[in-house]
């Protein structure tokens, strides 16, 4: 059930944020920035370990009753990248990645 | 552990007995490989039994599953020796036992039997063999089992032999229990799993499966495997979890009813028992709740996990469990109090934290405290809630309704426990201020456990909601701290939602702090959110109206960062120079981006501004000091001041550079150059992480004072609408200076917002101009001899020319100032009069100007004349005049740069002001011979744009008045057009002699074409002729060989010159270069010499000579030569030169001259054709100019023997330009095409 969909900067700010309950959006805010401290954690873990780097799916990332969270939706990042028009670092505005996203949500939420 | 696999003994009890002690202890002392089925891997097994005594009754009945109780070994102990005794009793005994075992149908059994010395010795007599006995069991009761009777060795000693014996039981004791474990347990499991399989079938109930399976899970326990244990729970976790999930998703069990009954305990997971009887008995019955049932699942696997070591497993199972349990509530829409499931979940944590403390050391608990910090806080997040349920937190303390709430939750809690309920009772019950207290506790214990593992985010999160907290307490300056604390997080990570909010609630902090600056500023940053509503952001912009309102006395004036209330984003200059005469208007137009969202009136808008007074005087160049593409704008980039995503600041500030050149001050040598980066303060402190990236963003504002500049711009009462506004001051532009705009400060009220750095700098220029006065052509090129226009600029700088003020024009002869009448000027100044007077006296050119303001241009044109000068050699040094060889190759035209001297009202010093003009035409004259008779001719090439008329053309001599100089010329007027020549030929004729020096004056009339006759100009071109006379004349013939007729190529002629003196020596050639010969004849020495330059002629023999030639007419010298023709045709003769020869001894020693000696090096003559000849003579003429009779000196000058030209006049070439036929050679067959 995806609620909220978020994509972070390398520098830890929000490149894109979604959340299907918009009355709950800051709720959403909070809980992603909050679990950016377990994102963290685990990159420079595996950054450590020398495992197998290339698994990017980084698992549960914060402890909630709630929501259960993941850190998905790659190929469309992707796609947003490969756009010569699009500034890394900047904002995505991207129209299609926001189709995916709420396609994302539909489907399973 | 309690619990051992059950072993049952029968037969002697005494025996047993006596022996139970060293059995029990010595039985688990050696492990055993257990193999397992299903692939399991093998497990090394230490062995432990509870030996009872046989009864019927521990035998398992049909159908009876339980395995605890399930006795797996059967023994029969008996010391018999004796084969009366065994055969009356013993066998019977055994036979009963068989038979029991059989019915029950197990087939574990063994039977031991017991030889001790003792009993041997005492029946001696009817001793039977050893073996017999044993022998005798054997065949009666192991038929074809021969292992399951064993024999024991006294037991009781301690020999080798009964060590021996003992081992030998002991394994075989081993080897069978395992051997019943793995078939029981093997046929246990079966039965499970075909249990397991009938889910589907609707009976099927999940606390009976749960009830088999747990069986297992005790047993492996009792075995002391826990890992397998563990995997029965786990795998009956996951069952469950994947119904429930199954529910949610639309397919429901039946037995899952049972779980959906509303939840009426709530007391917290139990974790001290290792097995909760209670709740595994309501399980049993089908009555547990879903809470019970996932309490006990989760303390049996606690149980386990402490016992295999992996304490913090728990904690994280704990975490997921409560959160579980909280969505499966929710999915399985079981109804549960309002506050009940925090009631639990606060339990829980709080039992599982003590649970792993009691487990735990106090250094392994602070080193693994990120797996318990989440419970931690997990347990703070639910006490708050807990706490605003129940309205202990509130201020006025818990209503009657909360109260009613309060006691509901402690009905669920269920018998009061001491060791668990204490806290939850003890929160619920105690008044208000210990349950802050508790939670404040447990806050700051979650906050210091996320900050020791790094996690911050967390721990803020936690801070933020202990502000919270403690702003309900009223505490607001501790929560302050720690909402800023957040909020820098948010702001520097670019998280604009949380910073909104959290920038929302330390606006509600501080305005209950009362202070003043901090709140208005986060009010206007909150007012310019757009996160916010239209309706929060006009609140806080009102509250800074409000405050700015007031009327108090100005020390209460409030200084806020500009930034949050309005972004400069550009800044424009009119004019866009940024540079402006001292005196003008320059003006300076603002944008700024207001972010309130309302209009806001502004009492003031001000910017400082820095003044440098200019000493370098650049006179109102720009510095480039702003390099925009736009000259004249400055745009600002901004920082975001709201939490926007700091990407465009992470990329930082674009490098400016600027290059450095080090230059030596006494030479102004360069020393070194380089680039140099102007804003590295900016650059390079984004490499510190630590630094916020924009003071703007830090709540607590940048303390900004507004420096009293010494001058300001103004503009009194502004209205800023939302969005951008523009903002236009008047720059003061009195002194001449530089000005730097620093700072801009609007003022509303009470509040002042102040940009303290203009950023890039800005500033722009006064400058002081001196009166310039520029004279240029009107159109180029200037003529010579024509009237031309020249146009006069003045640039009036700082002077205003008054009425009356006039420049002053020196004449000169050579450029007279032609008066007009319609003389007018213009200036740029529209106002201005524009008359413009022009007095003329011998001396100056007067003329009085139009009254101009300064800095204005002043426009006027005044017609001219240069006369061209006529070539006269006195006019050459000429102070005013200088005559230049253009080096342009293609017109060599010359020109004449008159100056001009001006006195100027403004200057005490005169202007020299130089315009050059171009002589339109180029004049060459020419003297052609024919044999005695000579002729001048003149050629004027037009070397201007013009077409011109060229009339009464003449040539006068100025000396000789016998001479005649007859014109050939025809035409009257003749059209020169532009880059063509005119020709005019004179043929000169005399009477008695001709003069050997010749003064000419070629005179004419040119106007350009199509223009009166009025305007007529003379044009005057002097020159000189020397040596005119011919002196001699040569003749050449060329003879074909003998007896031919004419010349054949390849065959030797003759050629035959003859050079006749045609005239009596003149007195000055005398002098000059003849010498008496011994016998008393006047000669002089020619050189000839015969050169073909087309190579058409081969010369044989010597192809130059000397001749000495008498100086008398008449005298004749023959020079035969022999030439061979190259070709046939009609060739053209091999010229043929002859050259003056002057021998050494002719030599004086004078200076000599060497370019004179270049001038006239005869051999650079030689090559010359007859062609140039004129051209050589104009070039002498011009030549002579330098000095007079020149050619005398270097004669003198050279010590060696030295040959001279002629002028061109004085030796006639007869044969000049003959051809003669030449036949090709008779045996010529092949004809050579040469094709190129």
């Amino acid at each position: 059930m995806a609620v909220c969909i978020a994509v972070i900067a390398k520098e830890n700010y929000p490149l894109y944020i979604r959340s299907v309950p918009t009355q709950n959006e800051l709720k959403f805010h909070y809980t992603v920035h909050t679990s950016l401290d377990v994102v963290e954690e685990k990159i420079s873990a595996v950054g450590k370990s020398l495992g197998d780097q290339r698994e990017l799916y980084l698992g549960l990332l914060y402890p909630t009753e709630d929501y259960k969270m993941f850190r998905k939706l790659h190929n469309s990042f992707t796609d947003v990248m490969c756009n010569p028009f699009h500034n890394p670092g900047d904002t995505i505005q991207s129209k299609a990645f926001d189709g995916i996203v709420s396609g994302m949500m539909v489907q399973t939420g | 552990m309690e619990n051992k696999p059950i072993v049952t003994c029968a037969g002697d009890q005494g025996l047993f007995t006596s022996l139970y002690t060293s059995l029990a202890q010595q039985l688990p002392r050696e492990p055993m490989e257990w193999r397992r089925t299903y692939g399991r891997a093998p497990k090394m097994i230490h062995l432990e039994a509870n030996f009872v005594q046989f009864k019927e009754e521990l035998l398992p009945k049909e159908g009876n599953k339980a395995l605890l109780t399930f006795p797996f070994l059967h023994i029969y102990w008996t010391d018999c020796c004796d084969t009366e005794a065994y055969k009356s009793t013993v066998k019977e005994d055994m036979m009963r036992w068989q038979n029991s075992l059989r019915t029950h149908g197990s087939a574990d059994w063994v039977i031991i039997v017991v030889e001790t010395n003792d009993t041997k010795k005492k029946n001696k007599t009817n001793i039977l063999p050893r073996s017999s006995i044993v022998d005798k069991i054997r065949s009666d009761f192991c038929n074809k089992q021969n292992d399951r009777c064993v024999v024991l060795s006294d037991p009781l000693k301690d020999s080798s032999r009964s060590q021996e014996s003992w081992n030998s039981l002991l394994l075989k004791l081993r080897t069978l229990l395992l051997m019943s474990f793995t078939k029981n347990l093997g046929r246990f499991e079966d039965d499970m799993r075909t249990l397991r399989e009938k889910r589907t079938q609707p009976g099927w109930s999940f606390c009976e499966y749960f009830m088999v399976q747990e069986e297992l899970a005790f047993v492996f326990e009792m075995l002391q495997q826990f890992e397998d244990a563990l995997v029965q729970y786990d795998e009956l976790d996951a069952l469950f979890t994947q119904y429930v999930l199954n529910f949610g998703a639309g397919d429901t069990a039946n037995w899952l009813g049972s779980f959906c009954a509303p939840v009426r305990s709530w007391s917290g997971l139990l974790l001290r028992r290792p097995i909760d009887m209670e709740k595994r008995d309501g399980i049993q019955r089908g009555e547990a709740s879903l809470l019970d049932l996932r309490s006990y699942l989760f303390s049996r696997q606690c149980t386990l996990l402490i016992f295999l070591q992996r304490p913090w497993e728990v904690t994280q199972r704990a975490l997921e469990l409560l959160h579980n349990c909280v969505q499966e509530l929710r999915l399985l829409e079981v109804s549960v109090l309002e506050g009940a499931l925090d009631c639990w979940v606060f339990l829980s944590c709080l039992e599982v934290l003590h649970r792993i403390e009691g487990c735990c050391d106090q250094a392994q608990l602070a080193a693994n405290c990120s797996h318990t910090v989440g419970l931690w806080a997990y347990a703070t997040d639910k006490l708050k809630s807990l706490g605003e349920l129940c309205g202990l937190v509130s201020e006025k303390g818990p209503t009657s309704e909360d109260l009613n709430r309060t006691v509901d939750l402690l009905a669920g809690l269920g018998d009061e426990r001491p060791e668990t309920g204490e806290s939850c009772w003890l929160v619920l019950r105690t008044p208000a201020l210990s349950i802050n207290d508790f939670k404040k506790e447990l806050s700051h214990a979650a906050m210091e456990m996320y900050r020791a593992i790094g996690r911050l985010r967390s721990a803020r999160l936690v801070g933020k909601s202990l502000a919270e907290f403690y702003m309900r307490k009223g505490d607001r300056e501790r929560a302050e701290t720690f909402l800023q604390e957040a909020l820098k997080s948010y702001v520097s990570e670019g998280w604009s939602l949380p910073v909104t909010h959290t920038r929302k609630q330390i606006a509600e902090c501080q305005k209950l702090l009362g202070r003043t600056e901090d709140y208005l500023q986060t009010s206007a940053l909150l007012a310019g959110d757009v996160n916010l509503t239209t309706e929060e952001r006009k609140h806080f912009c009102q509250e800074i109206l409000t405050f700015a309102g007031k009327s108090g006395d100005h020390s209460n004036k409030v200084t806020l960062s500009m930034g949050v209330f309005a972004q400069l984003t550009r800044l424009q200059f009119h004019p866009a120079t940024a540079s402006v005469h001292s005196g003008a208007i320059l003006q300076v137009e603002l944008t700024l981006r207001c972010l309130m969202p309302v209009s806001v009136h502004i009492q003031q808008v001000a910017a400082s501004i820095h003044f440098d007074v200019d000493h370098g005087g650049t006179h109102g160049r720009s510095k480039g000091a702003q390099r925009q593409t736009n000259p004249g704008t400055v745009e600002f980039i901004q920082g975001n001041s709201s939490a926007g995503p700091p990407s465009s600041s992470a990329a930082g500030p674009s490098l400016e550079l600027d290059e450095i050149q080090d230059r030596s001050p006494s030479d102004n040598s360069l020393n070194s150059t380089g680039v140099v980066c102007k804003n590295t303060h900016l650059i390079m402190r984004r490499h510190d992480s630590n630094s916020p990236p924009d003071t703007p963003n830090c709540v607590s504002p940048p303390t900004v004072a507004m420096k009293e500049g010494a001058q300001m711009l103004k503009v009194q009462d502004v209205k800023l609408e939302p969005g951008n506004n523009s903002i236009i001051f008047t720059a003061p532009s009195g002194q001449p200076g530089t000005y730097t705009l620093r700072q801009l400060c609007a003022t509303v009220g009470q509040v002042q917002f102040v940009l303290p750095h203009i950023y890039p700098s800005v500033q722009y220029e006064v400058y002081s101009q001196e009166p310039q006065l520029t004279v240029e052509p009107l159109s180029e090129p200037l003529l010579a001899g024509l009237p031309q226009m020249v146009k006069f600029t003045l640039l009036t700088g700082h002077y205003a020319v008054k009425k009356g003020d006039a420049l002053q024009l020196s004449n000169t002869d050579t450029m007279p100032i032609l008066p007009s009448t319609s003389c007018t000027a213009r200036t740029s100044n529209p106002a201005a009069g524009c008359v413009l007077s022009i007095q003329s006296s011998d001396k100056v050119t007067s003329i009085s100007l139009p009254p101009t303001p300064p800095y204005h241009t002043l426009e006027f044109q005044l017609e001219v004349l240069c006369i061209i000068p006529s070539g006269e050699v006195t006019l050459l040094f000429d102070n005013e005049i200088i005559f230049k060889q253009k080096t342009d190759l293609m017109v060599k035209s010359l020109c004449v740069c008159p100056q001009m001297s001006i006195d100027c009202p403004w200057s005490i010093y005169s202007t020299l002001l130089a315009l050059t003009f171009y002589i339109p035409f180029k004049t060459k004259h020419s003297l052609l011979s024919a044999g005695n008779r000579k002729y001048i001719q003149v050629c004027v090439q037009n070397v201007s744009d013009v077409n011109f008329t060229l009339a009464e053309v003449k040539l006068t001599e100025k000396q000789h008045a016998s001479l005649e100089l007859q014109s050939l010329n025809t035409k009257e007027q003749q059209l020169l057009c532009s880059k063509h020549s005119v020709f005019c030929l004179w043929e000169v004729r005399w009477k008695d002699d001709l003069p050997s020096c010749l003064q000419c004056v070629f005179s004419a009339n040119f106007s350009p074409l199509n223009q009166d006759v009025s305007a007529f100009k003379p044009f005057h071109y002097q020159f000189q002729l020397e040596r005119v006379t011919t002196l001699y004349s040569v003749r050449a013939e060329i003879l074909p060989p003998a007896g031919e007729q004419h010349c054949r190529s390849g065959f030797l002629c003759g050629l035959e010159v003859c050079i006749t003196r045609l005239t009596e020596p003149a007195e000055g050639e005398m002098a000059e270069e003849s010498k008496t010969d011994t016998d008393g004849l006047k000669t002089t020495k020619l050189m000839y010499e015969v050169a073909d330059s087309s190579s058409n002629w081969a010369v044989c023999g010597k192809s130059s000579g000397m001749v000495s030639m008498p100086m008398t007419a008449n005298a004749t010298h023959k020079v035969q030569i022999e030439v061979m023709p190259l070709f046939a045709g009609h060739l053209p003769f091999p010229k043929i030169k002859v050259l003056k020869y002057l021998p050494h001894t002719a030599a004086v020693a004078i200076q000599p001259d060497p370019d004179s000696c270049v001038e006239n090096d005869s051999l650079s003559l030689l090559d010359k054709t007859l062609d140039d000849q004129g051209d050589t003579a104009s070039i002498r003429s011009r030549g002579s100019v330098h000095s007079v009779g020149s050619g005398d000196q270097q004669q003198k000058g050279v010590a060696m023997p030295r040959l001279e030209p002629f002028s061109p006049g004085q030796v006639f070439n007869h044969s000049h330009a003959r051809q003669v036929l030449v036949l090709p050679a008779t045996d010529d067959h092949i004809m050579e095409v040469n094709a190129t």
